[in-house]
């Protein structure tokens, strides 16, 4: 008996692997290749849908295809193009922007955009019970941050006014000469106030609005299929304003749940055109076997080490600026790392909005050695052991094994490093419960003040215990001079400031790394990793 | 004739006695143990003979497959992998062996009780392993990190807290068929202490399962070490393991496939002898094998 | 026996909110919580604030009696870190996908490991005792980390019979059910081994052989009942590992399983979303177990439960 009912489950087990397309998967995507469908392995399942709510790299890259902001970059160039916005005009103090928007822009669903709905969709941000963690990208409105922690309740006194259907007219507090390309994050974009209400209240985290069947849009795409961790599809949307440029019909994204092996062997199996991230361990096989398919495009993103100038002997600027010039920067990047990195001299990744850091860290031994002694430890006598934390994740291993190891040879300082898992790592950098701390900054928007702001006393990014007036004078001088020179003039200066007290040790500027098929075209790279998928199409070749 | 002057036929013997000239007769198992003694051995004394440290970097050697000079090859920061094995061994071999002693003994102890008892006390504490089992075990290795650090002592505790509970389930099961049979009864009739009729003669009549996941069970617990090590506690770089050797290596398969295969083939020689190893302790041990 | 049942099913009541209990104060013991500044900052206020919706502000037993009240009315609350489905709804999306995983990953290893286990038993210190254990091992030599990936180098990349990631077709499922099946085949295999072995030597056993009955008829009509025995024990532990340990096999294959999300669940700090799938697990293996103490007692007649 046992026998026979054995049997049956074997033929039954066989009987299932032999069969094609039958099985339980309800997804009607076939992800075979299709001309004009771009199939993408995205990096990880969206955390959700909603622009407001979304934090990570990976849903932007989602929302680009969905949303529309006032305006949108040149997938190339970066260059400011017209969005739901076709024209623009700045007031001579640089505070207040006028757009007039495109009459023809639209919803997926065949309404037109007005201007209320981008009052609407900034009131939603800037609500505190909703509870956007990006939402302090619209405290450069008047009264945005006021709003957002709840001192101001009308938000009428924000600064953000519809003068007619489409005109929109907004105040900032400071001049901000790269305001006009914040509007490609999610944080700015558009939602329909009808949608949302339909399915809760403006500041509801949980809404359904963002399921397929509910979702309203302003995209080149809309929304049509969400199975979790299997797919994202969206297609063409037939009311955006510039659909007449729009080549591809569909993108498929299939996300692969962090591991990015599998991104990898779904490309060579031609399951997917391209993906977000390819492990660097790969890199040197492709360049060698396969360049064509490889980029490696720069990235405005940077990867340093905090130091928590709080604890002694961590407090001497001297030590730090040892410890950072210890540090053999090339060594990791081209032998840790394969190749993928650049080494980095400056906080700020070069080139952000047209600027270059001229104040820079170099890997210096016999100054580092001459700073230890002049600090008080003469080839690290007396200094006291370090630790170096970071999260999971096997480059920030590698890197924190090579630092330790250049540490205690260079400096002959005893180091240790710890591995701490994901909220315990945060919890430690946030309280200041460390003595080096792996960090990483990617630009939420092209400029580097974006990065200068993040160390002036006090600020919620800085972590590390560091304070300097003069410093933040600058950052202040920068933040309302209208003269771009001047501007950046003020900020070198605030950076070199940074990198001579060394709170922070730049260890290398991202790049973007991944494979993209020979039938998709138009896919150029651009610092911010931005996607206009308008320009992109895709030709299989007929085999 | 006095008794003295005629020599006994049969020296008394011992179940353990008797056992041990089995096994010695079993040659795949002596060959085994020898293998398992090796190795021991190898990862004792290596560490202190090779020219390398396990943490000796050459970054710009990165990754190179075996040579003279490294015979496993090196890792990506130029690491001589032969070196990391051993290292790696010791920490792999004692947490296997210390976790694995920790959760046999609680959990024979556990199950042979449960399921001796019967009744409604077997039914409560099965109902507890239950609830044990639920338990997410990344968060409570998360917890144990923070409220009690990183000791190595710790780990064997948490792994030990873990692999109890499926002992005990196979130790009770084992029990619960062996109660009712006729010489627990007549264990009982003759008056034994209930303690001494589970450990003298519940216990060694179940070993046969309870031996073959003991040696199911040590390298389980070796690759547990791994992820635990992931969570932060355990073993931290630049010390390694052969789980975490294992785990990196497989992440680098294809480009520098001897990261791999040098720890997995470690590991796996070790599991195979454990497994001949237990396979002939479970032959000799069985009673009713003895055809002598 | 059927009261024996009853009083099982009836015990699991107290078991379940037990665990609920438990669980509940033992994941807010973990440092962090599902809303706490992450790599960027996030201004305390809007902290407040959303903890408030998740009502995570309240005194601690407060919100406990108001999840267990919640509970008991069959709503497990919203997911924190996905809030675009509540856990009920994640659940039934993603648990049939995990079970159905499980269920043919079982199935592979018992077929496997009984079919290694009792042919090995037959002949034992002998080629086929050593030919089919030594391949059963392989399935803990190579851990599902290492041996997925494997399987999917040969079979998907290099052969292209299967593909690389992904569950919608009955192709989808094979490399993951190996991969995860594995293991416990070996596992399987060692048991019903040392199992059959016992069973074979006993004198009901060479009585059947004295009789004349076929080798076959022997083992498979009287020998397996009870040499199974060891490996029926097992497949309660055996199911729930498969169940809770299917995240890596899922996060290998791009399958979209409850044991990733109750992985990341953890690691988020989703509280509630944590709690269901920890809930749902333990539904599922109290009933497993039920029925595996069942199977116990209808294989070997003289296991009584009173």
């Amino acid at each position: 008996m046992t026998k026979r009912f054995l049997a049956s489950l074997f033929f039954l087990l066989a009987a299932g692997c032999t069969g094609e397309n039958e099985g339980t998967g309800n997804g009607n995507s076939s992800n075979a290749p299709r001309d004009n469908v771009l199939r993408v392995a995205a990096d990880a399942e969206p955390q959700s849908l909603d622009p407001m709510l979304t934090t990570g790299h990976t849903e932007h890259r989602i929302l680009c295809s969905l949303f529309e902001g006032l305006t949108t970059l040149n997938q190339k160039t970066l260059a400011v193009e017209p969005g739901v916005a076709q024209s623009w005009e700045m007031s001579s103090d640089g505070k207040t922007y006028t757009f007039r928007l495109n009459p023809a822009a639209k919803w997926s669903d065949g309404t037109p955009i007005t201007a209320n709905d981008f009052i609407y969709s900034w009131k939603r941000i800037l609500s505190p019970k909703l509870g956007s963690e990006y939402s302090y990208m619209l405290w450069c409105l008047e009264n945005g941050e006021k709003y957002n922690k709840g001192d101001v309740t009308d938000f009428a006194q924000v600064g953000a006014k519809a003068i007619d259907d489409h005109t929109l007219e907004v105040k900032l507090l400071y001049p901000a000469p790269y305001f006009l390309t914040v509007h490609m994050h999610n944080a700015w974009f558009p939602v329909q106030q009808a949608t949302i209400e339909k399915h809760g209240n403006i500041d509801d985290r949980q809404s359904k609005w963002i399921l397929p069947e509910n979702m309203v849009s302003n995209g080149p795409f809309k929304l049509v299929e969400w199975q979790p961790n299997r797919v994202i599809r969206v297609v063409r949307n037939e009311h955006y304003w510039n659909v007449a440029n729009v080549s591809l019909e569909e993108i498929q994204f299939y996300p692969v749940n962090g591991n990015l092996q599998t991104a990898e062997r779904m490309f060579r199996a031609n399951e997917v055109d391209t993906m977000e991230t390819l492990l660097i361990t790969k890199v040197p096989a492709y360049k060698r076997d396969n360049p064509d398919v490889l980029r490696l495009d720069p990235f405005t993103a940077t990867y340093f080490y905090r130091i928590n100038t709080t604890r002694p002997p961590l407090n001497d600027p001297r030590v730090r600026l040892a410890l950072a010039m210890s540090v053999d920067k090339e060594s990791i990047c081209n032998d840790v790392l394969f190749g993928a990195f650049i080494p980095a001299r400056a906080l700020s990744p070069p080139g952000i909005g047209g600027y270059t850091a001229d104040a820079g860290i170099d890997y210096d031994l016999a100054k580092a050695k001459q700073l230890m002694a002049e600090a008080g430890f003469p080839d690290g006598k007396g200094m006291r052991p370090l630790e170096i934390l970071y999260n999971e994740s096997e480059d920030h291993q590698m890197i924190a094994e090579a630092v330790q190891d250049m540490w205690k040879k260079n400096l002959g300082i005893d180091v240790t490093s710890s591995k701490q898992e994901w909220k315990v790592y945060l919890n430690s950098m946030t309280a200041l419960n460390y003595d080096v701390v792996r960090a990483g900054w990617i630009a939420d928007y092209l400029d580097p003040m974006n990065y200068i702001e993040c160390f002036t006393t006090g600020n919620g990014n800085n972590r590390t215990g560091w304070t300097n007036a003069e410093y933040d004078s600058l950052e202040q001088k920068a933040r309302f001079e209208i003269d771009p020179a001047k501007r950046f003039g003020f900020m070198q200066e605030a950076e070199g400031i940074l990198l001579g007290d060394t709170p922070i040790i730049p260890i290398y500027t991202y790049r973007q790394r991944y494979l993209v098929s020979p039938s998709v075209q138009g896919y150029d790279s651009n610092p911010m990793a931005y996607m206009n998928y308008r320009y992109f199409s895709v030709k299989h070749q007929p085999n | 004739m006095t008794e003295a002057a005629v020599p006994l036929l049969e020296a008394g013997t011992s179940l353990w006695r008797d056992a041990w000239r089995r096994l010695r007769k079993n040659h795949l198992a002596t060959f085994a143990l020898v293998v398992l003694i090796l190795i021991l051995f190898v990862v004792v004394i290596g560490p202190w003979i090779s020219p390398y440290s396990y943490e000796t970097q050459d970054r710009e050697l990165g990754a190179a497959p075996p040579t003279a000079k490294n015979w496993f090859g090196t890792d990506t920061l130029g690491r001589d992998l032969f070196t990391r094995i051993l290292y790696g061994g010791r920490i792999s071999l004692m947490v296997g062996f210390c976790a694995t002693a920790v959760s046999l003994t609680i959990g024979v102890l556990y199950g042979a009780v449960s399921g001796f008892a019967g009744g409604r006390v077997d039914s409560a504490m099965m109902r507890v392993v239950d609830i044990l089992y639920t338990l997410p075990f990344t968060i409570v290795v998360i917890i144990l990190t923070v409220y009690l650090g990183k000791s190595i002592v710790l780990l064997f505790l948490a792994i030990g807290a873990i692999e109890w509970l499926t002992m005990a389930r196979i130790v009770r099961g084992q029990v619960v068929g062996l109660r009712n049979k006729e010489f627990v009864e007549a264990a009982y009739v003759m008056g034994l202490s209930r303690s001494r009729i589970i450990l003298r003669h519940l216990v060694p009549n179940a070993l046969g399962p309870i031996i073959v996941y003991t040696t199911l069970t040590i390298p389980q617990v070796m690759l547990l070490e791994a992820l635990i090590s992931f969570l932060g506690l355990g073993v931290q770089p630049p010390m390694s393991s052969w789980g975490v050797l294992i785990q990196d290596g497989a992440k680098l398969m294809e480009e520098y496939p001897w990261l791999l295969i040098f720890p997995s083939v470690f590991l796996s020689l070790t599991l195979f002898s454990l497994n001949f190893l237990g396979d002939g302790l479970r032959d000799a041990l069985d009673p009713r094998m003895a055809k002598d | 026996m059927t009261r024996f049942i009853l009083r099982r099913l009836a015990g699991f009541v107290p078991v379940f909110l037990i665990i609920a209990t438990l669980i509940f104060f033992l994941i807010r013991m973990a440092p962090g919580g599902p809303f706490q500044e992450g790599e960027r900052f996030v201004p305390p206020e809007v902290l407040e604030q959303i903890r408030d919706t998740y009502n995570l502000n309240a005194p601690l037993h407060v919100q406990y009696f108001d999840y267990m009240r919640d509970l008991l009315r069959g709503d497990l609350g919203p997911s924190m870190q996905q809030p675009s489905r509540t856990v009920s709804e994640w659940i039934v999306l993603r648990a049939p996908v995990s079970i159905e995983l499980g269920a043919y990953a079982l199935v592979v290893s018992v077929v496997l490991g009984l079919f290694a286990g009792v042919l090995a038993a037959l002949r034992p210190n002998t080629l086929t005792d050593y030919v089919p254990m030594s391949l059963a091992m392989v399935g803990i030599c190579l851990p599902t980390f290492v041996m997925g990936p494997l399987l999917v180098l040969g079979f998907a990349l290099k052969l292209q019979w299967f593909p690389v990631a992904g569950w919608d077709t009955a192709a989808h499922k094979v490399l993951p059910a190996l991969t995860l099946g594995a293991v416990y085949a070996a596992y399987v295999a060692r048991l019903a081994r040392g199992g059959m072995f016992e069973v074979l030597a006993q004198d009901f056993i060479r009585t059947a052989r004295a009789k004349g009955l076929s080798e076959a008829r022997v083992v498979l009509r009287h020998a397996l009942r009870g040499g199974i025995q060891p490996v029926v024990s097992f497949l309660g532990p055996a199911a729930a590992g498969l169940l809770t340990g299917s995240f890596v096999v899922e996060k290998i294959f791009q399958i979209p399983g409850l044991g990733k999300q109750f992985v990341e669940a953890a690691f988020n700090r989703d509280y509630t979303m944590l709690l269901g799938a920890v809930l749902f697990y333990a539904v599922l293996i109290l009933a497993f177990n039920l029925i595996v103490d069942i199977a116990q007692a209808w294989l070997d007649p003289r296991v009584r439960y009173d």
